[in-house]
């Protein structure tokens, strides 16, 4: 059941979303009233998630301490994954967002006889996790070629490099074919092994589901059916331009398409895709661990609770210690 | 809200980025590409809307055919015109203006296609 009702509401996206193509004025509506208005709510809600992360306060330094801290001279700090410089934390955050440095030390739990509990390193999530965000963002970015004119020269450079192998024509993006592998790889984590598939959740599968979606829908678009693409750069330039219209014959796959994009974009903010922004956010990468040089001070401390040291409290209580025979400093 | 100084900026830059198309020269939406019809025909090879979208898959069908198969080397239209199935003595034949006909198109659409490596193109447009 949790993997098949996001299942079924993918399906049931392309669905409404074929059927919208057929009716009069669906076509206007999916192509061009949908497409602002997710793009506003993806933008919208994202900062919106952004501020209130950014209420919560983080009087202390609560940091990931992978290594070494910053100690005696003589012992040697390991900088990036107990940084307590602000370089040393631009410098691990940097490696997290582009290298998902994090990921790399997934490590995977067996039984042995015995019984025996092992770990040992598993770096194929991050292999393929790298793959999926890296060829995701090369396929964004080649559809800038829909959105602007003149087209930027990275935007060829990336098609060139990308359709290097010249197989087929259209010629075959490698990024296509990885882009869906990773994905597969990624669902079938979730799904083959048993202790990931207990944990994972509707909310998991979901985004899977609608991802592979339109890297389908896309493939189709490219490869097999084929489309109008100048009409449709004209709708695509025109939303770009605040200035489109539905023109040509374009295909109903293209409107699938960017229906599920859109479902995307609108479902991004409310969902665990925003690790896009929360990275940045969470404190336990963006701190310097450096509570043994700078004293952090709770901002809400109610400044009527005076210090309470030692001293006052034994003051306070030492007829009760002496009762209690505890020691106490001062006779 | 905490960290306002880095946070304010850092999602202005994120919300600038994600709507670069659309402030970055993005140019006029209107201004379309125009192939020029080839003169003395009247037809393509293939019904006109299939070849907006298919010319490529044309193309590698008959590479396939002819290089692979073995197959035959002249073709008619519809309506009966003879025309050779190739790209250089057959689309360009009658499309004898690479840069004004397929460049129009693929200058839009950023394509660049690998085929000229090899391929000649009409004289007059070299
Ligand atoms: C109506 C506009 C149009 C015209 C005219 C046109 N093309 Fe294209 N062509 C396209 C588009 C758009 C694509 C890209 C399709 C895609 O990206 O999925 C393309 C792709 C191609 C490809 C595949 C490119 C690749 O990436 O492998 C070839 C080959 C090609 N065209 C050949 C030609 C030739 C030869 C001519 C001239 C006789 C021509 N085209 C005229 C629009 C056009
Ligand atoms: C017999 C001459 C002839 C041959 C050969 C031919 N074409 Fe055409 N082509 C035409 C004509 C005429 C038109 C315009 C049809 C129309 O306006 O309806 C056309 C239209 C097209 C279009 C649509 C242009 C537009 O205005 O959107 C494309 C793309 C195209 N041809 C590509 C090719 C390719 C690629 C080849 C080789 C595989 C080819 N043609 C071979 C005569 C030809
Ligand atoms: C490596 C060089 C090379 C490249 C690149 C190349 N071709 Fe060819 N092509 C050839 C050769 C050689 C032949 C054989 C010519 C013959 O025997 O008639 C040929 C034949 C063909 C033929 C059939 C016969 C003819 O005379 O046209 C077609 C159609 C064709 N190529 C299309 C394409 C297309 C489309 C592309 C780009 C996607 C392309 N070729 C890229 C070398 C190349």
């Amino acid at each position: 059941m949790r993997i098949l009702n996001p299942l079924i509401a993918v399906l049931a996206l392309v669905a409404v979303a074929l059927m919208a193509a057929q009716v009069p004025g669906g076509q206007g509506l999916i192509g061009v009233v949908l497409p602002y208005l997710a793009f506003a709510i993806f933008l919208g809600g994202f900062a919106h998630r952004v501020k209130t992360w950014a209420k919560s306060p983080v009087p202390f330094r609560i940091p990931t301490t992978c290594g070494q801290a910053n100690s005696l001279p003589w012992i040697k700090q390991n900088k990036l994954d107990c940084p307590s410089t602000k370089a040393g934390v631009i410098g691990r955050m940097l490696l997290e967002v582009f290298l998902f440095r994090s990921l790399f030390r997934n490590t995977r739990a067996e039984m042995h006889d015995g019984p025996k509990l092992v770990y040992g390193s598993s770096k194929s999530l991050w292999l393929f996790g790298l793959l999926f965000h890296y060829t995701f963002l090369v396929i964004v970015l080649r559809h800038l070629r829909l959105f602007m004119d003149p087209i930027p020269a990275f935007v060829g450079a990336l098609e060139f490099g990308d359709g290097f192998m010249q197989i087929g024509v259209p010629v075959l993006y490698m990024t296509d074919a990885i882009f869906v592998g990773a994905i597969t790889f990624l669902f079938l984590r979730r799904v083959v092994l048993p202790n990931i598939r207990y944990i994972s959740l509707p909310a998991d599968y979901f985004p899977l589901f609608l991802i592979l979606g339109i890297a389908i829908t896309g493939i189709l678009m490219r490869y097999v059916l084929r489309v109008d693409i100048v009409s449709i750069k004209q709708l695509t330039h025109g939303l770009a331009t605040f200035s489109p219209h539905v023109v040509g014959e374009i295909g109903s796959i293209f409107f699938v398409h960017v229906f599920l994009v859109c479902a995307l974009m609108i479902y991004f903010p409310f969902s665990k895709l925003m690790h896009a922004g929360g990275v940045f956010m969470s404190p336990t990468r963006n701190m310097m661990n450096n509570s043994r040089m700078v004293r952090h001070i709770n901002p809400w401390n109610d400044p009527n609770i005076k210090p309470h040291s030692y001293e006052h409290y034994e003051d306070e209580f030492r007829e009760f210690m002496k009762e209690a025979g505890l020691p106490v400093d001062k006779e | 809200m905490y960290g306002k100084g880095r946070i304010i900026p850092a999602l202005i830059i994120f919300i600038g980025l994600m709507t670069a198309p659309m402030w970055y020269g993005s140019g006029d939406a209107s201004k379309l590409p125009n192939p020029e019809k080839p003169k003395g025909y009247t037809e393509c090879v293939e019904d006109t809307q299939y070849m907006r979208t298919s010319h490529m898959k044309v193309l590698n069908d008959w590479r396939d055919d002819i290089l692979r198969e073995g197959g035959a080397r002249v073709a008619t239209t519809a309506n009966g015109t003879e025309y050779v199935r190739s790209l250089q003595n057959g689309c360009m034949k009658c499309h004898n203006n690479r840069e004004k006909f397929c460049g129009e198109c693929h200058k839009y659409a950023s394509v660049n296609p690998y085929c000229w490596d090899c391929h000649l193109q009409p004289k007059e447009a070299m």
